[in-house]
């Protein structure tokens, strides 16, 4: 038998007084795409740092394809792809500088790019189309481009399971549709992905299956069942979808926190 | 030429321009990771925080950078507790720390015998480098630039993205740490020079200069050394021809050239980009009309 891609048994985590994870537990199999849906404050970024083990829990395991989150790290098998607001735009790197980023756990002391370097990077731009962007400032390309970026320096990682933090925040809808389209190649090449996201109309078409986090998993399973508005005015107390509103005059979803997000 | 030439015939100030074209290239490099880490304030309060170091390794008769290295330390571990186990904000945390043991620096130096000495640390005394002075400068120097060059790629990877550093592997932490520490020495390096109070000068401007000149963090590492390098050997021979304070000249001459980029920098400059914007609203004047 195959060990789950990220199996989360158990989890607890507190910040002093305040219980961000309560008995949090996940088991997410291999080439599968997950997300992983909650408000803010609701425990994904958290539940992302224990994953990472950037963050030790106060109980219970994390294993990232059997192994702990200390040893996948080094192995190089976890990818990262920052929610935007995390990232300094206006820094001094080109494309593909960041994507060279993703080899660097491949490399020496010094972290000399060698010749394979330079071709899994020339790969993972031409992979996620950014190859004649290669040479712009990291801040000069697109709210797409930049998350398709950094997918390419997970990529370029060789990474084998893949957190996505709010990828389709400050995105357009075509380019949510290239991400969608690059995200499910990936899986089908084996790549396991794990998307937080406050934005619920996106995932049906992303993802195998959705959480719902509150603290703890509240539910797991396939998008259309999970993201049933009676599952979610269930979780979170509010009708997400507006669907009782069929006359309402303004377009556009409302996301979980209850801002409206047009199209 | 005989305006170059002519400082040269003096021993001090030979030994005055290569301490100072040494100072200025080892901080300039260390001053693009902090303009960018947003590290700037963390830059003044180290160089700050090293007096009571050095002028206890000057009484037990030390190395001045083992005392600069332990009171970095200090100041660094002091922030952090006063930051993270009060309410106070990292800004007010840093601030009370670092002028807290300056003052205890000067308390020392009122204390010791040997007052001018030691003075000099605080203003700098170019002009009074001695041998063994310049030698370890020489060697603080080109070991902190040495391993700042090893590591700049780990180096920059955690000043842009430390989630990514800590997802490979690396420690985000030791990496943090070992920029911290050539923080100390590089600030060692340059109390010979400018001196504790401006020792930030040198820690700051060369890479912010540098940062508006590039798009590009390996040409900033050369950007910055080469025009800190530059301002520094020019404020040594402004300040004998004009008989001002070396030091003081030194920072005043980067001061100036930042000034002079930030107005004029082709890219990011304020005319340059006033002018491109202008030239924009022209061109879409006559599109519409």
């Amino acid at each position: 038998m195959t060990s789950p891609a990220i199996l989360v048994e158990n989890v607890t985590v507190h910040y002093g007084e305040v219980r961000a994870l309560d008995s949090a537990a996940l088991t997410l199999d291999p080439a599968r795409i997950c997300g992983l849906v909650g408000m803010n404050g609701s425990g994904k970024s958290t539940l992302f740092k224990v994953i990472m083990g950037m963050i030790r829990p106060d109980a219970g395991t994390v294993r990232i394809n059997g192994q702990s989150p200390s040893r996948a790290r080094k192995e190089g098998g976890i990818g990262y792809v920052p929610q935007s607001e995390d990232v300094d735009w206006q820094f001094p790197l080109s494309v593909r500088d960041v994507v060279m980023m993703g080899r660097y756990g491949h490399q020496g002391f010094t972290r000399r790019a060698s010749k394979a370097d330079r071709a899994a990077v020339d790969e993972a731009l031409d992979r996620v189309e950014l190859g004649p962007y290669a040479g712009r400032q990291i801040g000069q390309l697109s709210g797409g481009q930049k998350k398709r970026a950094f997918v390419a320096r997970g990529i370029a990682q060789g990474a084998t399971t893949m957190l996505l933090d709010e990828p389709f925040a400050g995105v357009d809808k075509r380019s949510e549709a290239t991400i969608t389209r690059l995200l499910r190649e990936l899986a089908s090449d084996g790549c396991t992905i794990l998307v937080s996201t406050h934005d619920l109309h996106a995932l049906p078409q992303l993802c195998d299956e959705a959480v719902l986090l509150m603290h703890k998993v509240l539910m797991h399973g396939p998008p259309d069942v999970v993201l049933q508005p009676e599952n979610l005015a269930m979780a979170f107390g509010l009708d997400v979808l507006e669907r009782d509103q069929p006359d309402s005059k303004v377009s556009g979803t409302r996301t979980l926190d209850g801002k409206r997000v047009n199209h | 030429m005989e305006i170059l030439l002519e400082p040269l015939g003096y021993d001090f100030m030979v030994r005055a321009l290569v301490t100072t074209a040494l100072a200025a290239v080892v901080c300039a490099v260390l001053s693009c990771w902090l303009v960018l880490i947003g590290w700037s304030l963390m830059g003044d309060a180290v160089s700050h925080a090293v007096l009571p170091g050095v002028v206890l390794a000057y009484i037990v008769g030390a190395p001045f950078a083992l005392g600069a290295l332990v009171f970095a330390l200090i100041a660094v571990t002091l922030i952090g507790v006063v930051r993270n186990t009060s309410r106070v904000k990292e800004d007010a945390a840093i601030g009370i720390v670092f002028s807290s043991l300056f003052a205890l620096g000067l308390v020392l130096i009122s204390v010791t015998p040997s007052q001018t000495d030691l003075n000099h640390i605080i203003f700098g005394n170019l002009l009074g480098v001695s041998v063994p002075d310049l030698i370890q400068v020489l060697v603080l120097g080109v070991v902190a630039f040495v391993i700042l060059i090893l590591k700049r790629r780990d180096l920059t990877l955690y000043a842009f993205d430390p989630t990514h550093a800590h997802a490979i592997g690396l420690s985000p932490q030791r990496l943090g740490a070992l920029l911290l520490g050539l923080l100390a020495l590089t600030s060692v390096v340059a109390l010979q020079t400018v001196g504790v109070v401006l020792v930030v000068a040198m820690l700051i401007i060369p890479g912010a200069t540098a940062y508006l000149l590039t798009d590009r963090f390996s040409r900033m590492l050369v950007i910055a050394p080469v025009i800190s390098a530059v301002c520094s050997l020019a404020g040594i021979y402004l300040s004998y021809y004009l008989d001002t304070a070396s030091g003081a000249m030194v920072v005043l001459t980067q001061g100036v050239v930042f000034a002079v980029v930030y107005l004029f920098s082709p890219r990011q400059g304020l005319i340059g980009t006033r002018l491109a914007k202008a030239r924009r609203r022209k061109a879409a004047a006559l599109a519409t009309a």
